[in-house]
């Protein structure tokens, strides 16, 4: 490793900008995949992998991906809820790995909701 | 870019953690993780100290920075499927609150963190100490780059003396002051050292800054040596803190390989780099004349100042030496500005104090508070209160060269001065709390057995009244107090704070002054009636069976290591008192309620 300039202190802190993310709750946007018996059935994996393959892609390191239990409307898992900070969260139904990426694209890189393949607006309480 | 993971696990590797197993839970979640195919999502890393110990080992998850504790090697297996799997919370190590009786998962809402203001401790629990990218991810060595290219050393100094920082190892001299004395002085070798040689029985408050957070300490000490132009810094730490010793050398390896020790650091054109030096453990090496002795190969022992370190210090050169935790400020100030710092705190104690919480409360851990914090605040919101629910006492703080403070104090704020007033020392950051079960006496005569045995025999009144009030206070607890020991006790504390040459000395009657202040009536309960009134000194204490409530169930007659039970079964048991050792075991095992201390 080369010695340090005072612009290389700046490039390190870009780089681990997720960890930092990640620990100190100052993410920008938070995506929930419910992954109860239902959607984990119904292929949740998928869409788990799916963002999480995007997000790295992507190499953004302000959103966080979290999973959650059953979001209690079994029929139309796998769910996801996508919350973009300052905006109300929301829930994504019946999704596959197109729509799973569109969703990533669209709402959370661009913070535009994708109505066609949302259920609702608005969220349970999680933590 | 580094790789993006939906959760961190972040297990504490603090020396508490370690101590129950926390880098096998590590490795066993590692293993877990791979057998369910997840190690392309999951990153798991170690921390330094989250001052919980009591709660160890401890894990937190992230993004939702949740809190488990007493999370052990077996739990793992079922801990990584219900919350990687399956996507749960883990209700069975979550942290509960005893009077609330709910679940508390997330960490910063548990009394215990939410209470506290984190500055020498920012870093604690969220970055891993043996990644330097980590720490400055987190805004690390940007308070150097500053310092380096953009502030002279008077505008340095400047800055720490309006910030009001004092010295946290314990006397409390103004930082801004000591660096001022020193950039003053002409030379062109002068010294920073680093005073890690923390030796108060309970305290540790240094241990876990290096541990959790090595770098911030390096980075106060490359600021200070450009402030005061020093070039070369020593940290003095204990040889008996391996782990510690371990990180700093890490942290001292990869500050080297980026340049950020060494010389032209940062293309400033400013040289500087640490070397560590380990103490051997004596208590008095924690002086700072007896430290410099120490470093310069003597045996380490006091001698007169003026000349003060800051004129003629290590090798007769000029020295600044500050405490592990002064330091860790040191950035923070630097970065944030003065005027942040000083918001902090009281009128005259700027920013907040580690403190080592330790004894009879449930939360014993490392906390962090801003200065002027009352002790009650500290005990119950902190502490979660008396173990057992049963009664504070007394606190003592600042260790051996502190007091003993009643349970009445307990709303005074926690500053330099106001603790001054009462008679106990702010010292390092030592707080043991004790409850009724506790004995003054024999709390005094614990810590004068400490300093008589640390003392280092330089002047005669320390090395030979220590002793004496340490016999002193032994005859008392033992039965042979007599009218005037407490008057001798005075006497002889007086003249040795009086007379010492160095801070062991001048404090070391603290601990007897402070407990016949404010326990006088127990210190003649023990001379005039021979009674101990906390059960505590076994000279002073018999235990008899109470025949009403005796069963007879023989149990203490079982347990006892004297044999010196005896009775028959469904008969009411006798204690030969000739032959008890008062070992209390009778009285530990007895379901009936039938054993008495007297």
């Amino acid at each position: 490793m080369a010695k340090l300039k005072i612009e290389d202190l700046q490039k390190i802190k870009e780089k681990v900008k997720g960890t930092v993310t990640m620990r100190g709750g100052t993410h920008r946007a938070k995506i929930t995949v419910h992954m109860g018996t239902c959607g984990i059935a119904a292929g949740a994996r998928k869409i788990l992998d799916t963002f999480m393959d995007e997000i790295n892609k992507s190499g953004t390191t302000d959103v966080i991906l979290t999973t959650s239990g059953c979001a209690g409307l079994c029929s139309k898992e796998p769910m996801a809820t996508v919350e973009v900070r300052g905006t109300a969260p929301v829930k994504y139904i019946d999704l596959d790995e197109e729509k799973t990426k569109k969703i990533f694209q669209d709402h959370v890189m661009n913070e535009k909701a994708v109505t066609e393949f949302a259920l609702v607006q608005g969220s349970e309480t999680t933590y | 870019m580094e790789k993006q993971y939906r959760t961190h696990i972040l297990v504490c590797a603090g020396t508490g953690c370690v101590a129950s197993g926390s880098l096998k839970v590590r490795d066993s979640i590692i293993k877990e993780i791979e057998r369910h195919g997840l190690q392309n999502e999951v990153k798991v890393a170690t921390t330094g100290c989250n001052g919980f110990c009591a709660a160890g080992p401890i894990t937190i998850v992230h993004p939702e920075g949740i809190f488990y504790k007493r999370l052990n090697d077996e739990d793992v297996p079922f801990f990584v499927e219900e919350l990687l799997v399956k996507g749960r919370v883990v209700k069975k190590h979550l942290f509960a609150e005893e009077e609330r009786n709910e679940l508390i998962p997330v960490m910063n809402e548990i009394g215990f963190f939410k209470n506290q203001v984190l500055v020498a401790l920012k870093n604690r629990a969220l970055i891993d100490p043996d990644i330097i990218d980590e720490y400055i991810g987190r805004d690390g060595y940007t308070a150097t780059a500053k310092a380096l290219t953009q502030m002279t050393p008077a505008e340095i100094v400047e800055e720490i003396l309006k910030s009001g920082l004092r010295g946290r190892g314990g006397a409390g001299f103004s930082t801004g002051m000591k660096w001022k004395f020193c950039m003053e002085t002409k030379g062109d070798i002068k010294y920073i050292l680093c005073n890690a040689d923390e030796g108060d029985p309970g305290a540790f408050m240094d241990r876990s800054v290096l541990e959790s957070d090595p770098h911030a300490v390096l980075e106060g000490m490359i600021i200070g040596g450009k402030a005061i132009g020093a070039h070369k810094g020593y940290i003095y730490v204990r040889a008996e803190y391996p782990l510690a010793i371990q990180r700093l050398n890490r942290a001292i390896g990869q500050a080297r390989e980026y340049g950020l020790l060494g010389e032209n650091i940062l293309d400033s054109g400013f040289d500087f780099d640490i070397e560590l030096y380990f103490g051997a453990g004596a208590f008095v090496c924690g002086e700072e004349t007896a430290l410099m002795q120490s470093i310069e190969g003597k045996r380490g022992m006091p001698r007169p100042r003026p000349p003060f370190p800051a004129h003629k210090g290590l090798w007769s050169m000029p020295t600044v030496l500050n405490n592990v935790e002064t330091y860790a400020n040191v950035p923070q100030i630097i970065l944030r500005g003065s005027a942040w710092f000083a918001s902090l705190g009281t009128e005259t104690s700027k920013g907040t104090k580690v403190f080592a919480l330790t004894g009879d409360v449930n939360n014993i851990g490392l906390i962090e508070v801003p200065m002027g914090t009352t002790l009650r605040k500290i005990v119950y919101d902190i502490g979660g209160g008396i173990k057992n629910n049963k009664e504070i006492k007394a606190i003592q703080i600042g260790g051996p060269s502190g007091g003993c403070l009643p349970a009445s104090l307990i709303d005074i704020p926690v500053d330099y001065e106001s603790i001054v007033k009462t008679g106990a020392i702010m010292g390092s950051g030592g707080m043991v709390v004790m409850d009724e079960k506790t004995c003054m006496v024999d709390i005094a005569k614990f810590f004068l057995e400490f300093t008589a045995e640390e003392s280092c025999g330089k002047c005669t009144p320390c090395r030979v009244g220590t002793k004496i009030l340490f016999e002193k206070l032994t005859e008392i607890s033992e039965g042979r107090g007599r009218d005037g020991d407490i008057e001798v006790l005075e006497n002889i504390s007086r003249n040795i704070i009086a007379s010492s040459l160095c801070g062991l000395g001048q404090t070391a009657p603290n601990p007897v002054l402070t407990t016949i202040r404010y326990f006088r009536s127990e210190y003649e309960a023990h001379i005039y009636d021979k009674k101990c009134p906390a059960k505590k000194c076994k000279a002073l204490i018999t235990f008899t069976i109470d025949p009403e409530k005796c069963t007879g169930c023989t149990l203490c007659k079982r347990n006892c290591p004297q044999e010196c039970i005896s009775g028959e079964k469904k008969m009411p048991h006798v204690i030969d008192e000739s032959l008890c050792v008062r070992c209390s075991l009778c009285y530990d095992s007895c379901k009936f309620d039938a054993i008495r201390v007297e």
